[in-house]
């Protein structure tokens, strides 16, 4: 097969992941958070993402070399 | 004019590099799609967990996604019916009794299985119609995702279509099966990270579950129905009246839960493929054992913003479904609705990815799906019975631009002629409910003729429009919802269903009766064109079992499979 889709999925989100904490970060005490509640998402779920992203990555980095 | 979501830069960011990924996967996997059998059947290499995703994500498409999130909104949780009883039975079934005879056939496709357990008549007829199906299922996902985008970003109709057209086409034509399977898993995996948050939000606005079970009680009441009736799934099925759906529990178990389901998790080459697939026998079977476990939770997912909707619109709290020229609230707007209304720019941003990602592998699947018949079962077999397989790959390659611009014609078709489409999927449905049958007795009756089989598929069919022709939904109007064949003969309907939904159910019950009933007394009264020794690995008695020796009795398929149906009964318990 060659490819493990666990490096591009896990590139994808923390690339997500980046995105977001970066975004959450500059936007931080914006109103625009006045839609989730008060909770500013971008931050907290850019870094589940970020977490996510890592795990697949190392999944794949471990797969790989046992293949 | 449209609807109103304004896409911050973050958002187009976090789309664009989706689609990076989703053509780069095609360009990466080029140079390991070199025969037919890699393009066709990912060269029968994929590991079970990654072929389970895929089997899930190719359901996953935009009727699903849209469908049942507007289904939560409209009948609650009774809509986990269509998954904790409508696939997971079906799904276990499948993986444990069904796949030893699909993959250890060596059969390429599913039409291909039917060739060899009966004929060449039953194998055309299955072919012809299941490609002729995919290209249009592919072409409504595709007018639904062009529709969606221009309502609800602005976007150009013409350009959605193409751009998505595009790019689909450029992933499969690149890496063929794998391309879409590989795309299908990282939509699983967007979808679960891009909703997730919405249910987070929405269920914490409306105060949790029990919030939401205090709402949604306000809409029972305002809409006529016992307190409840959106919050638990089985206490209001004792009668049609009961319940939004208008369906009673025997109609439900017996045509969802029996006929329908599995029909289409059984037999469904789309979803089938899949497992086809997978690199051994053990993760063949394990495919369709491994998607079951998120397709049970997905209700949770997808179900519940659309009751988180319906409770905040009857809840006179700032968010209102809209609503249709007649005055009926637009149930298919939830999920964009709701994403605009919980979603700051950046997560929103993910939320559309992912929505848009379940649109365009509903497509992939349904092209990649019509590639394998449309070649192996339709090309080599009337066409070109010599072919090459370096000839083959290349028609593989050219029937996915022909698919492609097929399903972009079926797309404009809708937007000119939205009777035909509802024509032609309620054609689909006859040919699809007595389905089922046909592979039982296939599979578990070595005395099932190919005439049986063929003539029984043909009354099951017929049966079904009969069906259909001869009763009515309660307010429906128009041939297409029914009696077409009692007002032709100048009657009166023989029978009148609470809704649309009893009646397909019913439609799809009588359809494989017919169909189980007929193939039984045509093949007694046909004689065997097969022998015993032709069908071994075909049918059941005539196989020797698959045996896993080694493994813990958890690991086995019969075991997960236990496992998964025990954690499905406690789903339905915890919300009867």
């Amino acid at each position: 097969m060659g490819l493990d889709i666990r490096t591009p999925i896990g590139l994808m989100f923390s690339i997500f992941g980046a995105l977001l904490v970066g975004y959450g970060l500059l936007t931080r005490g914006s109103e625009i958070y006045a839609r989730s509640g008060g909770t500013n998402i971008n931050l907290d779920w850019g870094f589940v993402l970020l977490v996510f992203g890592g795990v697949m990555l190392w999944l794949g980095r471990k797969g790989g070399k046992k293949g | 004019m449209h609807a109103g979501i304004q896409l911050g830069g973050i958002d187009y960011v976090i789309l664009v590099v989706y689609f990076l990924f989703v053509l780069g996967i095609g360009f990466a996997l080029k140079r390991y799609t070199k025969t037919s059998e890699d393009f066709f059947l990912s060269g029968r290499s994929i590991p079970a967990w990654i072929a389970g995703l895929a089997f899930l994500s190719a359901n996953l498409g935009a009727q699903e996604m849209i469908g049942m999130a507007a289904s939560g909104a409209k009948y609650g949780i009774a809509t986990a019916h269509f998954y904790w009883v409508g696939a997971i039975p079906a799904m276990v079934f499948v993986g444990i009794f069904m796949m030893p005879f699909y993959y250890g056939s060596k059969a390429r496709s599913v039409p291909e299985y039917l060739k060899l357990r009966f004929d060449e008549k039953t194998r055309g007829f299955n072919a012809i119609s299941f490609a002729t199906m995919t290209v249009f299922s592919s072409g409504i996902s595709m007018y639904a995702l062009a529709k969606l985008l221009e309502l609800l970003l602005g976007w150009d109709f013409n350009f959605s279509l193409w751009a998505s057209a595009i790019i689909v086409f450029g992933y499969i034509y690149l890496g063929g099966l794998t391309s879409a399977i590989y795309n299908e898993v990282l939509q699983f995996f967007l979808i679960v990270l891009g909703f997730a948050p919405l249910v987070y939000l929405g269920l914490r606005d409306v105060g949790g579950w029990a919030g939401l079970t205090a709402k949604l009680n306000t809409v029972a009441s305002a809409n006529g129905y016992a307190e409840g009736t959106w919050s638990q799934s089985w206490r209001h099925m004792s009668s049609p009246a009961a319940n939004p759906m208008g369906v009673e529990w025997f109609g439900m178990v017996m045509g969802l839960g029996f006929v329908l389901s599995f029909g289409y998790w059984c037999t469904d080459f789309l979803v089938v493929q899949r497992a086809m697939a997978a690199n051994s026998m053990s993760a063949a079977r394990r495919t369709p054992l491994i998607a079951a476990v998120p397709k049970m939770l997905f209700p949770f997912l997808i179900i519940v913003p659309g009751m988180i909707a319906i409770g905040l619109t009857y809840a006179n709290a700032d968010f209102t479904l809209p609503k249709m020229a007649d005055g009926t609230w637009d149930y298919t707007m939830v999920i964009p609705n709701m994403l605009a209304h919980y979603f700051p720019p950046g997560v929103l941003g993910l939320g559309l990815t992912a929505l848009m990602a379940s649109f365009m592998s509903g497509m992939a699947g349904n092209v990649t799906a019509f590639n394998t018949v449309w070649t192996y079962d339709i090309y080599q077999s009337y066409i070109k019975k010599d072919a090459t397989d370096a000839h083959l790959l290349w028609v593989g390659r050219m029937t996915t631009v022909f698919g492609i611009l097929a399903s972009v014609g079926t797309a404009y078709l809708a937007t000119q002629f939205n009777n035909i489409m509802d024509f032609l999927q309620l054609v689909f449905a006859f040919v699809n409910a007595p389905l089922f049958a046909t592979f039982l007795l296939g599979m578990f009756w070595k005395r099932a003729t190919g005439h049986g089989a063929f003539f029984g598929l043909l009354s099951g069919t017929l049966a079904a429009a009969a069906h259909h022709g001869t009763t009515i939904p309660a307010g429906g109007v128009g041939w297409i919802k029914g009696a077409w064949l009692t007002q032709w003969l100048g009657m009166a309907p023989q029978h009148t269903y609470p809704s649309e939904m009893a009646q397909n159910f019913w439609t799809a019950i009588w359809a494989w009766t017919v169909c189980f009933v007929a193939t039984i007394v045509i093949s007694h009264l046909t004689k065997r064109t097969k022998t015993d020794e032709d069908l071994k690995g075909l049918v059941y008695s005539l196989t020797p079992r698959p045996k896993e020796e080694h493994l813990p009795w958890w690991k086995t398929p019969e075991g997960f499979g236990v496992v998964v149906l025990v954690l499905a009964v406690v789903l339905n318990v915890l919300f009867w």
